[in-house]
């Protein structure tokens, strides 16, 4: 029954992901995408059996995989009193918070909808802001070797401290929780996007860079016509991992920062003991964060050339 | 006259790499004069340096010492006025063929001349090497014989004073290849070309040279002989086979390679 919860916004978006499929993508969201495509093309196509090996190939693992998830919940559930509700609770529940999504009581009580898009407007402000630094500054430090010795050290040290190490750094500087929260996506999704784009930027193929340099090529035409579409596959893989990760952690900021967003959403209703609802955020995010990984990933495939790819 | 003649000019070139087993002597006492509108093949084993000093005179790499003139200036870096047709082609697979050569023309014609002007001379480029029908093409949906030509067509799109070739047919096979000796003999004959090119093919240096040079084994290889080829222009493929001239050439450049140079395969 639950199980309907997350999987009709995955069915919204498993038309797409033809493309994705060529594509490598993280384990989790291949198995999810590929029964509605395969599904559609056999009924087309093959006669009956075919079209039941096909169904058992690929819609019942993963629906199988959906049900084990339900029976591992509801056993939790069921033993003892630990206050995790049942899922069939949970369903209840989501109807409700879904049947108003918008709804606005004041700025501690608003619906899902808001809460979500509040932490997706975060997100792109620190994303977009970490992209116009971080892609220029990865361009620079690929390019020329004295700035990816200068900086490779602060990099190499900055990059593994946990975002949120930063966040009353934030508040100290911007005084205020929101674009402190900010701040905190800015400096988390930076460090992919600054390694990847440089390591493209250094695995051009000399025979490229040996073809501007007995053409003379301008600094801005090797950038435009060598730099750029060769690192554009590298520079995507870092905006995916940045987007990624600045979705992990806007939860987790938004906890501490307080106002409207699913991680404010999340212990407003721990301190409510409304563990519904949480569980009703964990989907949501995770469903939030899979379209995020798709339409990144299917961009992704739009603008690698087919020789740049092996 | 004097520039004529010595149009390029290799006076005791020596080229050493240092490499983590220390330095390594590629090439030594290399001196080479090539006259204007000569094709001049450098011919040798593979490792023997050939590539290494076709970049020397390409001026993607300087010399460790020793100097290289072109028109009577030193070669300190690359430059359109020497193109050079790579090994593996390499043009952009994000541009078209058309943009791969206009990206070239652009760079030495943008300056002084108009962009129809501009457009006319890579088309006439990728004519030249009849690739018209495949100039909106990219490098990924032409085969391999095809991206070479467009390779040509950049290099010559330049209208460079030399031309450098390293091995350009060497991935072909061997009716491609021969289909492409030809064409390049007549854009030769008809552009009047400064050439030298690298190979590791006896027929195709003695088709297409006016002078082989004959370079010895590695490490420290040097130019071991110099053959003139007096074989008349315009050459014609089948019509040599039989020609006493061209056989003796081919003897003689056979008889360099693979007994007195004999390749010594290296310990794998």
């Amino acid at each position: 029954m639950v199980s309907a919860v997350f999987h009709t916004p995955l069915e919204a978006v498993a038309p797409t992901p033809v493309a994705a499929a060529t594509h490598p993508k993280p384990a989790m969201a291949a198995p999810l995408a590929q029964p509605a495509v395969e599904t559609t093309r056999q009924v087309a196509t093959s006669p009956w059996r075919e079209r039941f090996a096909g169904f058992f190939r690929s819609v019942l693992p993963p629906l199988l995989g959906l049900g084990f998830l339900v029976l591992v919940w509801s056993l939790v559930a069921g033993t003892g009193n630990n206050g995790i509700p049942t899922p069939l609770a949970t369903w209840t529940q989501a109807v409700g918070v879904f049947s108003d999504p918008f709804y606005q009581a004041g700025p501690n009580d608003q619906g899902v909808g808001w809460n979500v898009l509040m932490s997706l407007q975060r997100v792109a402000v620190g994303f977009g802001l970490a992209a116009l630094v971080g892609i220029p500054a990865g361009f620079a430090i690929g390019r020329f070797e004295f700035l990816s010795r200068m900086f490779n050290p602060i990099i190499s040290l900055l990059r593994p401290v946990s975002p949120l190490a930063w966040l009353p750094i934030g508040l100290l500087v911007f005084k205020g929780a929101n674009p402190a929260a900010i701040w905190t996506i800015f400096i988390c999704s930076i460090w992919p996007m600054i390694i990847n784009t440089a390591v493209g930027v250094q695995r051009v193929p000399q025979d490229y860079m040996n073809v501007a340099r007995v053409l003379n090529l301008s600094e801005w035409k090797i950038f435009t016509k060598i730099l750029f579409p060769s690192v554009l596959p590298y520079l995507l893989t870092g905006v995916r991992l940045a987007v990624g990760t600045a979705w992990l952690v806007i939860v987790a900021a938004e906890m501490l920062t307080g106002g409207v967003g699913i991680g404010f959403w999340i212990w407003d209703e721990w301190n409510n003991l409304n563990v519904a609802s949480i569980i009703i955020a964990i989907f949501v995010i995770g469903i939030v964060g899979l379209v995020l990984e798709f339409g990144l990933i299917k961009m992704a495939t739009l603008f690698t050339y087919e020789e740049v790819k092996s | 006259m004097i520039a004529a003649s010595r149009y390029i000019e290799i006076q005791g070139v020596e080229q050493t790499f240092k490499t983590r087993k220390g330095n390594f002597p590629a090439l030594r006492e290399i001196n080479l004069t090539v006259a204007k509108g000569e094709f001049v093949t450098l011919i040798g084993h593979s490792g023997c340096g050939k590539s290494t000093l076709l970049n020397l005179i390409a001026g993607l790499t300087t010399p460790t010492s020793g100097v290289l003139l072109c028109a009577d200036k030193e070669i300190a870096g690359p430059g359109p006025e020497r193109a050079v047709v790579f090994q593996n082609h390499s043009l952009l697979p994000w541009l078209t063929c058309f943009e791969n050569v206009y990206l070239a023309v652009e760079r030495v014609f943008g300056a002084t001349e108009n962009k129809a002007r501009l457009k006319a001379r890579t088309e006439a480029a990728l004519a030249l090497v009849g690739l018209t029908p495949a100039a909106q093409k990219r490098p990924g949906e032409i085969s391999g014989g095809m991206k070479q030509r467009v390779g040509i067509a950049r290099a010559l799109s330049m209208e460079p004073k030399v031309l450098l070739m390293d091995e350009p047919f060497g991935a072909l096979d061997a009716l491609t290849r021969a289909k492409l000796q030809d064409e390049l003999l007549e854009i030769v004959a008809r552009t009047h070309s400064t050439v030298v090119m690298v190979t590791h093919d006896v027929d195709e240096a003695v088709l297409l040279s006016d002078r082989i040079v004959m370079l010895t084994n590695g490490p420290a290889a040097t130019i071991g002989e110099v053959l003139r080829v007096d074989l008349p222009r315009p050459r014609q493929r089948v019509a040599l086979a039989d020609n006493p001239t061209y056989q003796q050439c081919r003897k003689e450049v056979i008889d360099f390679l693979y007994t007195r140079q004999t390749h010594v395969e290296k310990v794998a």
